[in-house]
């Protein structure tokens, strides 16, 4: 089963920003998925849509193939969310945040206070529960809002970068709490600046940019493909056919050119000895742009410079 | 491993869902009562001071009543709406403010079902300031109840149509100064305009005619007459003209939040 489909998927703001230009997205049931890409890609516009924060423009979208337009109060029991922006009532009582909240999905209070405080424990809050939200340092104000998103048991966890912000232990710690309410069978959706987070977690990642989503792939393939470089080599004479390189992907583009696949750690010599080997000559040779990396190269700035301007 | 499943959507989440929010606004109620109930009860004692007893004396009788008789039902029911009204868009505005608004528009829980959750906190805020300036009223006057069932009716219908109003400003307000709006230039000059003070039988002809579009002249006449039994305007048409605007209000407000006016980018 699906667990989120999307299709076709704009959205125009007011103020004329086009945020998402047509995303397409299915995640299983099951699956611990990223949604990675630089500062203003539209992660949290994408994420404000799934939870019925923002309007969508054109598309849809189906959470547990309940359809957003036509069983809406169904496909929100199914998710929680973890909203980028802390966005709970600064002047309550953790506890009751928790409990409330419970009770918006329809928790009758027994069971919500019973929920609540198995999750605020899970979370290291429980010792924090009388105490006033504002009080809260951000790493517990962040616990705070999982616990709040994971009180009725939702199928479907959404995150919106959970770990801005928290020092690199909390970041850890949550991280394998991530991982255990996954294989507990939630399914979870975040979104990261983080290739590292995304790498440690999930299995498959979808790369968002500029409001399109520009990868969609297992996360080992994507980083597989981040490690590799592809050549461009020019010969002087035409090739009928290219010798074996080792441990590389090699093919003839045409009789003068070929492209050859390296991963970083690979040494190049052994492309120069195996064609001189062969009698080819190499005249020229240049790097092809990787469009992945360019992106990633965005990526980690962004993620070093926090809220700075694209 | 869980021992339940979340329950999903229906009538029994509705249900729970509506008595959450309606226990969160009570407990905002009580946890700010310096702010939601004290001022209130002391503005309406000092209207009793000066307008009842010190001023009042002097007016005499009015409609047949004594002054203080005569605009004890007023003050009670501008107290019900300054507060509906108060409540409502000051803790409407303040999820939207502070997003935790946002914890209602994620859950499952339908438009329809949040206004009522949030007239709810209205009516229990109107309600019980409502009381306590009656109860400082009977430290001043007497009060007789001739039609209890008029009191019931028109206080309730008036609260929610207040409250209903406190939402729609909350709806379209951005700032702190668009929630004082409202307040200022409409309703207070509305509820002064509104025969609170004064029987429309002291006012030239055309000032009575112009206050018959004033809605709060319709409200506070027909509670009065539930006290007094005297009315300025027929009460079925009083508490008619009320039922219709809570309706319409209702309407307008669900409507606006299904649209997502004011609440979803
Ligand atoms: N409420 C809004 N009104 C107008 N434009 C908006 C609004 N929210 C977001 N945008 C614009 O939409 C685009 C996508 O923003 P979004 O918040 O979805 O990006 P993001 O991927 O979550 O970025 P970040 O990593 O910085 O959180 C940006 O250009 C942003 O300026
Ligand atoms: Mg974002």
């Amino acid at each position: 089963m699906k667990a989120l489909s999307i299709q076709g998927l704009t959205k125009t703001y007011r103020n004329g920003v086009q945020a998402l230009r047509g995303i397409d997205l299915d995640v299983e049931e099951g699956d611990f998925f990223a949604l990675l890409g630089p500062n203003g890609a539209g992660k949290t516009t994408t994420i404000g849509i799934l939870s019925s924060l923002v309007t969508k423009s054109a598309g849809r979208v189906e959470v547990f193939a309940h359809d957003l337009d036509r069983d809406l109060e169904l496909a929100k029991s199914c998710i929680g969310l973890v909203p980028q922006e802390i966005n709970f009532n600064m002047f309550e009582k953790v506890f009751t945040i928790v409990v409330n909240q419970a009770g918006f999905y329809g928790l009758p209070l027994d069971i919500a206070r019973a929920q609540a405080e198995r999750y605020l424990r899970q979370l290291q809050l429980w010792e924090k529960r009388d105490a006033i939200a504002r009080s809260l340092s951000g790493g517990m104000k962040r616990r705070l809002m999982i616990a709040r998103a994971l009180v009725h048991e939702p199928r479907l966890l959404i995150l919106d970068e959970p770990t801005a912000g928290v020092d690199i232990e909390i970041r850890r710690s949550m991280w394998d709490f991530l991982r255990e309410i996954n294989q507990r069978g939630t399914t979870i959706i975040l979104t990261s600046h983080y290739l590292e987070e995304v790498e440690n977690l999930c299995r498959n990642v979808a790369i968002i940019d500029r409001g399109r989503i520009i990868e969609h792939d297992r996360v080992s393939r994507i980083i597989r493909k981040l490690n590799q470089e592809t050549f461009v080599l020019n010969f002087r004479d035409e090739v009928p056919a290219l010798p074996e390189l080792p441990g590389m992907v090699a093919r003839l583009i045409d009789a003068h050119t070929a492209e050859v696949e390296v991963s970083k750690e690979q040494s190049l010599n052994s492309i120069f000895a195996a064609l001189s080997a062969s009698g080819i000559e190499v005249v020229s040779m240049r790097n092809k742009v990787n469009r992945l990396e360019e992106l990633f190269i965005r990526l980690v700035e962004a993620g070093g410079r926090e809220g700075m301007p694209k | 491993m869980s021992e339940f499943t979340h329950p999903g959507a229906g009538a029994r989440v509705r249900w729970v869902g509506f008595q959450t929010i309606v226990r969160r606004e009570y407990g905002r109620i009580v946890r700010i009562w310096g702010q939601t109930i004290v001022p209130p009860a002391i503005t309406a004692t000092l209207y009793f001071v000066i307008f009842g007893s010190l001023i009042g004396r002097r007016v005499g009788e009015m409609d047949g009543v004594s002054y203080l008789q005569f605009i004890a039902p007023g003050l009670i029911m501008m107290a019900v709406i300054t507060n509906s009204f108060g409540n409502v868009v000051s803790s409407f505005f303040g999820a939207k403010f502070g997003k935790h608004l946002e914890e209602l528009l994620v859950s499952p829980l339908p438009n329809w079902l949040i206004v009522l959750g949030y007239v709810a906190g209205g009516l229990m805020r109107g309600l019980l300031v409502g009381l306590l300036v009656t109860v400082v009223a009977l430290l001043f006057t007497h009060l007789p109840i001739r039609h209890p069932g008029v009191i019931v009716v028109s206080v309730i219908l008036t609260s929610m149509v207040f409250s209903l109003g406190g939402l729609l400003n909350a709806i379209f307000a951005r700032n702190f100064d668009h929630i004082s709006w409202f307040p200022t230039f409409v309703l207070t000059p509305l509820t002064y305009l509104g025969g609170v003070f004064y029987s429309m039988s002291l006012l030239p002809a055309w000032a009575e005619g112009l206050s018959h579009v004033n809605p709060i002249l319709y409200m506070v006449n027909a509670f009065r007459y539930g006290f007094l039994g005297i009315s300025d305007v027929s009460v079925t048409s009083a508490l008619l003209v009320t039922v219709v605007a809570a309706v319409f209000m209702y309407a307008l407000v669900v409507g606006l939040l299904n649209r997502g006016t004011g609440i979803r980018d």
